[in-house]
């Protein structure tokens, strides 16, 4: 007998178990709050996170991301091939990523990303495989980590987040909620473990 | 077939490995401070979320349908995993399960392997058999780190190095990290962390995880966590290879929502961790391009086959249970000699071992409820303890004195009559201990009480007595 | 109305001042006590260490004495716990259906002392006088299995002179838990020496509860450790008048 059989036939003979149960899903599945209100939640949420957020129209985000790249006095950002070329202002050096190594994902400044789905109750921002998000480890090993959200994908719930997140499968996908942290040494929290130790968020209209 | 459960087998009796424990004061401390913080923030999130009770309702519900069905959803998983690319096997026991494991790493050529967090690797021991196999294991987890390059043992589920404080975790770091000098503050000693680990994730070939879910319906697997290792270890390796007990199934990719809602603020008291990892077979240019996984029984088929007690499975590995436990409090993780420690693990740490093994870790307890009141998927440990010390007795394992003592009391009790009379025979045989009102240095199973207590004498009328003379 | 008393095994050995005082409060309301001689114990002990066996003897005896009783007083939450969380199960695992029944018809008539009071007879003030500062240690089973509340806090807050100071961390185990004081004594002593520093903290002259088996447990350190600190049962506090002083 194979592994595989042994341990089928084993359960099979120990799971027992009654007839179909039907799962009791009276949990909340949205949020009574209003829109606006949604959005101020997200943007509370990843403040607190110590993640700096941004309000721009989606006209304007390629001006919003010169701004922050000023501000944060960097030459450019790591980009996925497929990123909209409108979101990218003049005069900084976007490098696309088209198979670099990780020592390079690991020198560069920061990557710049779209995202699939936000979600306002525990300020989460959903990544998955695509072009405009690019593989995981392009927003994994740089320090830094410029994510735009459009506010048409951003939703109150985590059941909302997990309904459109389903749609994404299979590609394979990272929620994020703050940056990296630790509690490990004397429960004292400690941000920015591995992955990205800053985060900054654009939320477009 | 042999289970194993870490070293369990040859640990310490509960009450003779909690003695030490409970006299170490920096362990104490640590532990107090650990769980007091984790608790109050758990309180917090948990207090502010409306349905809380509902989505407790909904995870025990799905959880429980699992295991009624688990040889479908497993198949259903193997198959949607597969046809995207990864590859299933299945390990009857731990030793089964290193093996795999071990000769997948060779196959690959490789002479090491960065690990993120898994219980269900330190329950079979792997590290053990990697080292032996000339693979060198690196944790990546901080609190694993500690815990590895201190050559210690995990003291909690979810902090496993809560019984370290800075001081402590500096010397270990600078003498095994080969540092001059060290900050003390947590910021320096995750720094070095960093550091120290980065440079493998760029580099190591191979790496290996546990799973918190495994999606049936999708073929996916979910890793749960906090510090980017995970996402690290699992993204950045050419191979992945994750070790997932059998019992880590769920049905399908709409039951996360209400795991992923229970998890975070049960474990760390946050309304969703930092990083979710769900990722199904391979995909061609992200991550490692082959992934293989590891289904482990290795006991849970036993667990499975009682009723009275098999939702001991439906445990999502949060450790609200351990933070809660008035007896965790005072001896942390390692009086439980067991990867699994605190209410949890005096279930289901006995049980993966067929009830051979572990079986004062039944009687850790004072029964007090606060676990089953935090448990976010409701399992009844309480009920689940008394089941099993009723096991352990029915077994004959019993310790002698105390089967006499029991059989005694239950005699008396059988009639009023005999309990007048054991009375009558219990207010005599006090005397040799009764000093002035006090009984003091009660011999065999009654000595721990007067070790630390006072108790007074018994009174010369019982209640009956009195009654009766009315 | 006619009150049968269930003074549970300890008690009427190791505290039958409790069970006094219980029949002093009930006949000062104006009810009548009656205690039924054949009455032993619940089976607590035998059930919760694993002597399954012996606790289903004790369920029968129980219900022989007891299926005919109309309002039944225990002043101890455990052993109403016992009752209620597990005799059901006991009924089914024995597979008798007339058991379960006579189990089923009991229970609701089943009351632990202060929900007796507050519940069924609808009474806070009990007409009790105790010049004392007190505070109250909520045992477990009161807290999570009979969900008692503030009962006993709203009776003690009746009683004329009695001043009731709050004990912090109130619902943190005392360390009793029936036999797992004497497995377990390492760690039974250790629970205890947190709940001591909670009670000596408030500065109260006495620690009281509905359970003599957790005061036992807290009295006994209170005592070895010459603290001048009492536990008194509740029931007691109750029965305490001017008279008695």
């Amino acid at each position: 007998m194979t592994a595989r059989e042994d341990v089928l036939a084993r359960i099979r003979k120990n799971q027992g178990g009654p007839a179909d149960q039907t799962i009791p899903r009276e949990y909340a599945d949205s949020s009574l709050l209003s829109r606006a209100e949604v959005v101020e939640q997200f943007a509370d949420r990843l403040r607190d996170y110590n993640a700096t957020v941004h309000h721009c129209a989606v006209s304007a985000i390629a001006e919003a991301v010169s701004g922050i790249l000023e501000a944060r006095q960097k030459t450019g950002l790591l980009v996925p091939a497929g990123l909209p070329p409108a979101w990218l202002p003049e005069g900084y050096a976007f490098r696309v990523d088209d198979g670099l190594s990780y020592a390079d994902l690991d020198a560069s400044e920061g990557v710049l990303t779209a995202c699939d789905v936000a979600i306002a109750l525990t300020g989460t921002i959903v990544i998955a495989h695509s072009p405009a998000q690019g593989r995981r480890a392009l927003s994994l090993v740089p320090d830094y980590h410029l994510c735009i959200v459009h506010l048409d994908q951003l939703v109150a719930t985590v059941p909302e987040g997990m309904r459109r997140m389903a749609s994404l499968l299979p590609a394979p996908l990272t929620t994020i909620s703050g940056p990296s942290a630790t509690s490990d040494i004397e429960m004292i929290r400690i941000k920015g473990v591995h992955g990205p130790r800053t985060l900054e968020v654009i939320l477009a209209e | 077939m042999s289970v194993r459960v870490g070293e369990a087998a040859s640990a310490l009796p509960f009450p003779e490995a909690a003695k030490k424990l409970v006299a170490n004061s920096q362990l104490r401390r640590n532990v107090r401070h650990a769980t007091d913080i984790i608790r109050t923030k758990r309180g917090r999130v948990v207090g502010e979320k409306e349905d809380w009770e509902e989505l407790r309702n909904a995870g025990k519900a799905i959880k429980d349908h699992t295991l009624a069905h688990l040889d479908r959803y497993l198949l259903q998983f193997e198959e949607a995993c597969t046809k995207a690319g990864g590859k299933v096997h299945w390990a009857r026991d731990a030793d089964e399960a290193n093996r795999i494991i071990v000769d997948l790493v060779k196959q690959y050529n490789s002479d090491e392997v960065i690990k993120v967090k898994t219980m269900t690797s330190d329950e079979t021991r792997l590290n053990v058999a990697l080292e032996a196999a000339g693979i060198t294991p690196f944790e990546t987890d901080l609190a694993d780190l500690i815990v590895q390059l201190g050559e210690d043992k995990p003291s909690h589920i979810v902090v496993p190095a809560l019984h370290r404080n800075r001081m402590e975790i500096r010397e270990i770091f600078m003498k095994k990290m080969g540092l001059d000098t060290l900050g003390y503050q947590p910021e320096d000693l995750t720094a070095a962390a960093r550091k120290y680990l980065r440079e493998r994730f760029l580099r190591v070939k191979v790496g290996i995880s546990g799973a918190n879910y495994l999606i049936a319906e999708t073929g996916s697997v979910v890793v749960v966590e906090s510090e980017g290792n995970g996402r690290m270890c699992l993204t950045l390796p050419e191979v992945l290879i994750s070790i997932v007990g059998v019992e880590k199934v769920i049905p399908r990719f709409e039951d996360l929502e209400v795991f992923l809602q229970l998890l975070p603020r049960s474990a760390t008291g946050e309304r969703m961790n930092p990083y979710n990892s769900i990722w199904t077979g391979v995909t061609p240019g992200d991550g490692p391009q082959a992934f293989h996984i590891v289904l482990l029984d290795n006991g849970r088929t036993e667990v499975l086959a009682d009723p009275e007690s098999r939702e001991t499975l439906d445990c999502i590995r949060c450790g609200a249970c351990l933070n809660a436990c008035p007896v965790y409090r005072q001896t942390g993780g390692h009086a439980y000699g067991s990867v699994y420690g605190g209410p949890i693990g005096a279930i289901l740490t006995p049980q993966l071992q067929s009830m051979e093994h572990s079986q004062t870790l039944p009687y850790a307890s004072s029964l007090c409820g606060a676990c089953y009141e935090v448990c976010p998927v409701k399992i009844n440990i309480p009920e689940i303890l008394i089941h099993l010390r009723t096991k352990v007795v029915e077994s004959g394992h019993a310790p002698l004195a105390e089967r006499l003592a029991m059989k005694g009391a239950a005699f008396a009790m059988s009639k009023a009559s005999r309990l007048s009379l054991a009375h009558a025979f219990a207010r005599l045989g006090q005397w040799p201990f009764n000093d002035d009102g006090k009984l003091d240095n009660l011999p065999g199973l009654l000595a721990g009480w007067t070790e630390t207590r006072d108790l007074d004498a018994i009174p010369s009328e019982s209640f009956r007595e009195w009654w009766s003379e009315r | 109305m006619v009150i049968t008393l269930y003074i549970t095994c300890y008690n009427d050995a190791l505290f039958p001042e409790t069970g006094k005082a219980v029949v002093e409060v009930l006949e000062r309301l104006g009810h009548t006590v009656e205690f039924r001689a054949a009455q032993t114990c619940c089976g607590q002990m035998h059930y919760n260490t694993g002597y399954r066996q012996d606790s289903y003897d004790l369920l029968r005896q129980f219900l022989n004495v007891f299926a005919d009783a109309e309002v039944i007083v225990c002043p101890s939450s455990s052993c109403v716990a016992m009752m209620r969380d597990h005799y059901p199960k006991m009924a089914e695992q024995l597979n008798d259906p007339q058991l379960k029944a006579q189990v089923e018809a009991v229970l609701p008539r089943v009351f632990e002392f202060s929900e007796l009071l507050v519940d069924k007879l609808g009474v806070k003030d009990v007409g009790a006088f105790y010049p004392h500062t007190v505070t109250l240690h909520a045992s477990c089973h009161a807290l999570r299995s009979l969900h008692i509340g503030t009962k006993p806090a709203d009776l003690l807050k009746q009683v004329r002179g009695l001043t009731l100071l709050e004990l912090p961390d109130a619902d943190q185990c005392c360390g009793f838990g029936g036999t797992f004081a004497v497995k377990n004594p390492d760690v039974s002593a250790a629970m205890l020496s947190d709940k001591l520093q909670c009670v000596l903290g408030t500065k109260a002259e006495a620690c009281t509860g509905a359970d003599n088996s957790c005061l036992m447990h807290i009295g006994g350190a209170l005592s070895r450790q010459r603290t001048g600190v009492r536990t008194i049962h509740l029931a007691e506090i109750l029965a305490s008048t001017e008279k008695s002083q």
